[in-house]
This record gives C-alpha cells, sequence and structure tokens, in this order.
C-alpha cells in the first residue's frame, strides 16, 4: 500500500514542491530575512500520509504555510493537484497544536465554522443548516464526541479539544489535511489515543495528509513515508518508507521493526543537528 | 445566625460594608471635630438636604443624565466603528493613532469654552464634552480585540478562502465584544466628568451648574448632587456590567467558579 503510494509519488506527486526557498522578512539578496528553506524537494501523493519530522526550528512549520499557500515560496515552485499554488488553497484542512477554538461557539458551532466560509457549502449553509449539523454529529461521534456537541469548547479537556480541531478540519472534507504538531501540547496517554484516532479517519477517508511533529514514534506509527528536514535552511536529507501493516496498534508500538525504524530516524535527526 | 454570619462576611456585602463605615467615620469626624457645613456637612447633614431639595436636585439631575447617556451612547457607536476599522487596517491604526493620543491628552475643559463659541451653552456642549472625553478606552479596546486574532486562526480561515470581511465578522468582532464591554464600564464614568465638567461653565441646567451655583451659598445641596452623581454613576456602572455578564459569559469562564471557591 505504501509501496503504492510511493510509485503515485514519483508519476506525478500531488503535493509537489520543487526546489523551494524561503526567505522570511526581506530578500536574501539584500542580507536580511532568515532563510528557512532551502533547494527543498517533496512530492506528496494522492492519499499518502507523511510525516516530517527535524529539528526545532528547521522550518518544518514554514513547508505547511507554503503547501496550504498561505506564504508564497521565494525561489522554487510549489504545485498541488497540477496546479502551482499561487494563493491560498481551498481543499485544505488544518490543525496546529493549539486548537484555538472560538469560546463563544458551542463545540457543534467550531466544527460548522468552515462550512459557512468554503463553497460551495457557504452558499447552501442557511437553507441546510440541520443536514450540516447532522453531518458534524457524526463527524464528533467517530472521535467519540457524541454528547459533546452543545458543550463550550473550554468546558473540554486538552484533548477534547484536539479532537474537536480535527474534525473541523476535516468537516468541508479537504482533499489535503495539515497538521502542525497537533498533539504536541497533550499528554502521552491521550497522545497515543489521538493516533488511533487520526489513523482511523485516515483509513476511513483516505485524505492527503501531511504531519508535522518532533515525535518519531508518532510519525512511524501514523505515516507511509517519514520525511526528515535538515537543520536551517531546511531541505530534505532522508525520506523513510514505513512499510509496518495497517491498522497499526499500540501494543505493536514495542515491535523490533517500529523501535528499528524509530532508530533509524533518530540517529538521522541527531547526524543533522550535530551539522549545525 | 450562621448563614447571616456568612452574608456579612461575604464579598457581596463587602462594598456596603466599606460605604456605611465610611459614613459613620465621616459622621463621627464632623460632630467631634465640629465642623462647619460651610466646609464639610456631615452625611446626615447631606441626606436632609437631598430630601429637602429633592425637586430641584432631580431636574438637575435628569439632565446631566440625559446628556451624559446620550454623549456615551454617541462614543459607543463612534468607539465601536472607528475601533473595528483601526484593529482591523494596520494601515488606518498607524495613521490614527497619534491623532487619536493627541486628543485624548486634550483636557476637556479646554475644549469647553470652543464648543460655546461654536455651539453655545447647554444641552449639545455637555453632550459633545460626554463624548469625546469617553470614547477612547472604547475604540482603543475594541481595537485591540480585533487586532489580536490568533494568527492561526487567521490562517485556517484565510486556508478556506475566508475574505476580510469574513474573519472580521465570524472572529474579529466576537472576540473583541469582551474588550469593549470592558471598556463601556469605564467609558460611561467618564462620560459623567465630561458632561458635568462642560455644566460647570456652560449650562444653565444639571449638576455641574447647580453645584457652581451652591459652592458659595448652598454647601450641603452640593455635596448632595455630587453624591447623586456618584450614585447614578454606580447605578450606571452596574448597567453595563450587567450587560457584559450576559453577552460575554463565556470570557468570564470560571471567575463565578472562582469566586465561589474563595468567597467562604
Amino acid at each position: 500500500m505504501a509501496g503504492q503510494a510511493a510509485a503515485q509519488a514519483t508519476a506525478s506527486p500531488f503535493v509537489d514542491i520543487a526546489d523551494v526557498a524561503l526567505t522570511y522578512g526581506g530578500a536574501a539578496a539584500k542580507g536580511g530575512g532568515t532563510l528557512a528553506l532551502e533547494h527543498c524537494t517533496l512530492g506528496v501523493g494522492k492519499g499518502e500520509f507523511v510525516a516530517v519530522v527535524g529539528p526545532s526550528g528547521c522550518g518544518k512549520s514554514t513547508l505547511l504555510k507554503l503547501v496550504s499557500g498561505l506564504h508564497p515560496p521565494s525561489a522554487g515552485r510549489v504545485a498541488v493537484d497540477g496546479e502551482a499554488v499561487t494563493r491560498p488553497l481551498k481543499i485544505v484542512g488544518m490543525a496546529f497544536q493549539n486548537p484555538i477554538m472560538l469560546p463563544w461557539r458551542t463545540t457543534l458551532a467550531n466544527v460548522l465554522l468552515p462550512l459557512e466560509i468554503v463553497e460551495p457549502h457557504r452558499s447552501r449553509f442557511r437553507r441546510e443548516r440541520a443536514a450540516y449539523a447532522e453531518r458534524a454529529r457524526r463527524l464528533l461521534a467517530t472521535v467519540n464526541l457524541a454528547g459533546f456537541e452543545e458543550r463550550f469548547p473550554w468546558q473540554l479537556s486538552g484533548g477534547m479539544q484536539q479532537r474537536a480541531s480535527l474534525c473541523r478540519a476535516l468537516i468541508h472534507e479537504p482533499e489535503l489535511l495539515l497538521l502542525d504538531e497537533p498533539f504536541a501540547a497533550l499528554d502521552a496517554f491521550t497522545r497515543e489515543e489521538l493516533w488511533d484516532v487520526l489513523q482511523a479517519l485516515w483509513l476511513e477517508r483516505r485524505f492527503t495528509c501531511v504531519l508535522v511533529t518532533h515525535d518519531l514514534r508518532e510519525a512511524v506509527y501514523l505515516a507511509d513515508r517519514v520525511v526528515v528536514i535538515s537543520n536551517r535552511p531546511g531541505r530534505v536529507v532522508m525520506e523513510q518508507a514505513v512499510g509496518l501493516p495497517r491498522p497499526r496498534r499500540l501494543a505493536n508500538a514495542w515491535d523490533r521493526d517500529f523501535v528499528d525504524l524509530v532508530h533509524v530516524l533518530r540517529d538521522k535527526i541527531s547526524e543533522v543537528r550535530q551539522a549545525a | 445566625m450562621g448563614t447571616f454570619w456568612r452574608f456579612l462576611r461575604s464579598p457581596a456585602f463587602a462594598p456596603w460594608l466599606i460605604t456605611a463605615g465610611l459614613l459613620l467615620v465621616w459622621e463621627a469626624y464632623c460632630r467631634l471635630l465640629d465642623v462647619s457645613p460651610f466646609v464639610l456637612p456631615a452625611p446626615t447633614t447631606i441626606a436632609h438636604s437631598m430630601v429637602r431639595f429633592w425637586p430641584a436636585i432631580w431636574i438637575n439631575a435628569e439632565q446631566t443624565l440625559f446628556t451624559t447617556v446620550a454623549g456615551f451612547a454617541l462614543a459607543v457607536g463612534f468607539g465601536l466603528a472607528l475601533g473595528v476599522a483601526i484593529g482591523a487596517s494596520p494601515w488606518l491604526y498607524q495613521a490614527l493613532y497619534p491623532l487619536l493620543i493627541g486628543f485624548n491628552a486634550i483636557p476637556k475643559v479646554a475644549l469647553v469654552p470652543v464648543l460655546i463659541v461654536w455651539v453655545g451653552i447647554g444641552t449639545i456642549p455637555a453632550i459633545i464634552t460626554a463624548f469625546s472625553i469617553s470614547f477612547f478606552p472604547i475604540v482603543v479596546n475594541v481595537a485591540t480585540g480585533v487586532a489580536t486574532v490568533e494568527p492561526e486562526l487567521r490562517d485556517v480561515l484565510r486556508s478556506l478562502g475566508a475574505r476580510q470581511r469574513d474573519i472580521l465578522v465570524k472572529v474579529a468582532i466576537p472576540r473583541s465584544l469582551p474588550y469593549f464591554f470592558a471598556s463601556l464600564k469605564i467609558a460611561i464614568t467618564l462620560a459623567f466628568v465630561g458632561s458635568v465638567i462642560s455644566e460647570t461653565v456652560a449650562a444653565n441646567r444639571g449638576i455641574g451648574y447647580l453645584m457652581v451655583k451652591d459652592a458659595g451659598e448652598n454647601v450641603p445641596r452640593m455635596f448632595a448632587a455630587l453624591i447623586l452623581v456618584a450614585v447614578l454613576a454606580v447605578v450606571m456602572y452596574g448597567v453595563a456590567a450587567l450587560v457584559e455578564r450576559r453577552f460575554t459569559h463565556w470570557a468570564t469562564r470560571g471567575v463565578d467558579q472562582a469566586g465561589g471557591t474563595t468567597g467562604f
């Protein structure tokens, strides 16, 4: 399965990052600004789950901004689904370390927010509110939040808020899900619980997913392929396929082949950090 | 007895306790040192004067209340609109901020003579003064609320194709409401200051006018008028606080519980 996705990636990657550079705060030519990424090339196949790991400050989050079209590259080309990304994409769902739910809306209304904004749902929203609410309820139920729809986000635990945040990222059925360390602020048990929630959602819907994380076990547990980024300026220094069968189980997360993969990644990152 | 004692010690009763204590000390000071009522009338003297001159005081208080509320209402409308505009546009923010700060620094007493030249005396200059002194905190607070939308949330919305207006309506304005209501509590008390200032110089009616008139002759009535303004301001503040609780219960989450645990 992972092999198939990789084959697709070589043919015509769904997300195609080609020799991209990004400088924050002014052009590099003028000597100012921070070079976040340089000569960065990465392809993600349709329906593939890719995890991006690397030392902190290496430009992992920047990569997501490029893919989503929130930030244009300083050099190189970013394309999604065959088209160059020149403005924010609308087929994208995003979730961050901070769930940033709106405290004046109930959990259900928070999950519905994207539908009030993105077309074609936007123009239908008023008429079909009941149907959309039902859809949001079903999605909340799949992440075990049934019964919490009318609660306010601040009445939920951190893990529950993050689950609701995932629902908000997925409610408009995006083809591409971008996750920026979504579980980093959670305790270890909740985090592992949410790995399974995310895996189940992905197995059911098969969206393309790019997960930025600094948790190597999380990367191996969830991804088809793990990409290691170097120290700033970031560039891809290693791509490691994860051939473990799915659905993966927490019980297997201490098996030999799983742990070996984590060690390979860990060694590479240590090497990259030394180089700095 | 237990519950009554607990009530006496509760935070809800504290302001009454302290106010009563203050009045008691005041009364004692006036009586024991035999202070002349033309310098500092005792609370009982003021109360007596309040009852005796109630019709005259109330006519003036009504005027002050009207100009204050009118000026405050203008400040709310103007402050909201300008605050949202400044908060949403960094360019406008940069362009107008020095001007706003400069205007706010002008003592509003100095504005009244100008207003007399422009619009004469009476109700209008009082409303304008109340407005000009009370809109600033509203503008600043609303602008802060609008400008500090979490960048990640902005990204989420922009990646969905949200326009600037969507972000304003769905996120920025609702999230600025607690800031807005907090500023109302400041603005309403400032509005009283503005209208009374104007009335002391440019009016034939109102608490400010009455106080200047009474300064040399009827000091107890002057104090009665002063205290009535304070009471009105506290009442209006209470109304603003009530509205705040009603509309932004989500922003004061946890405060109620916290009050419950620290109260005995």
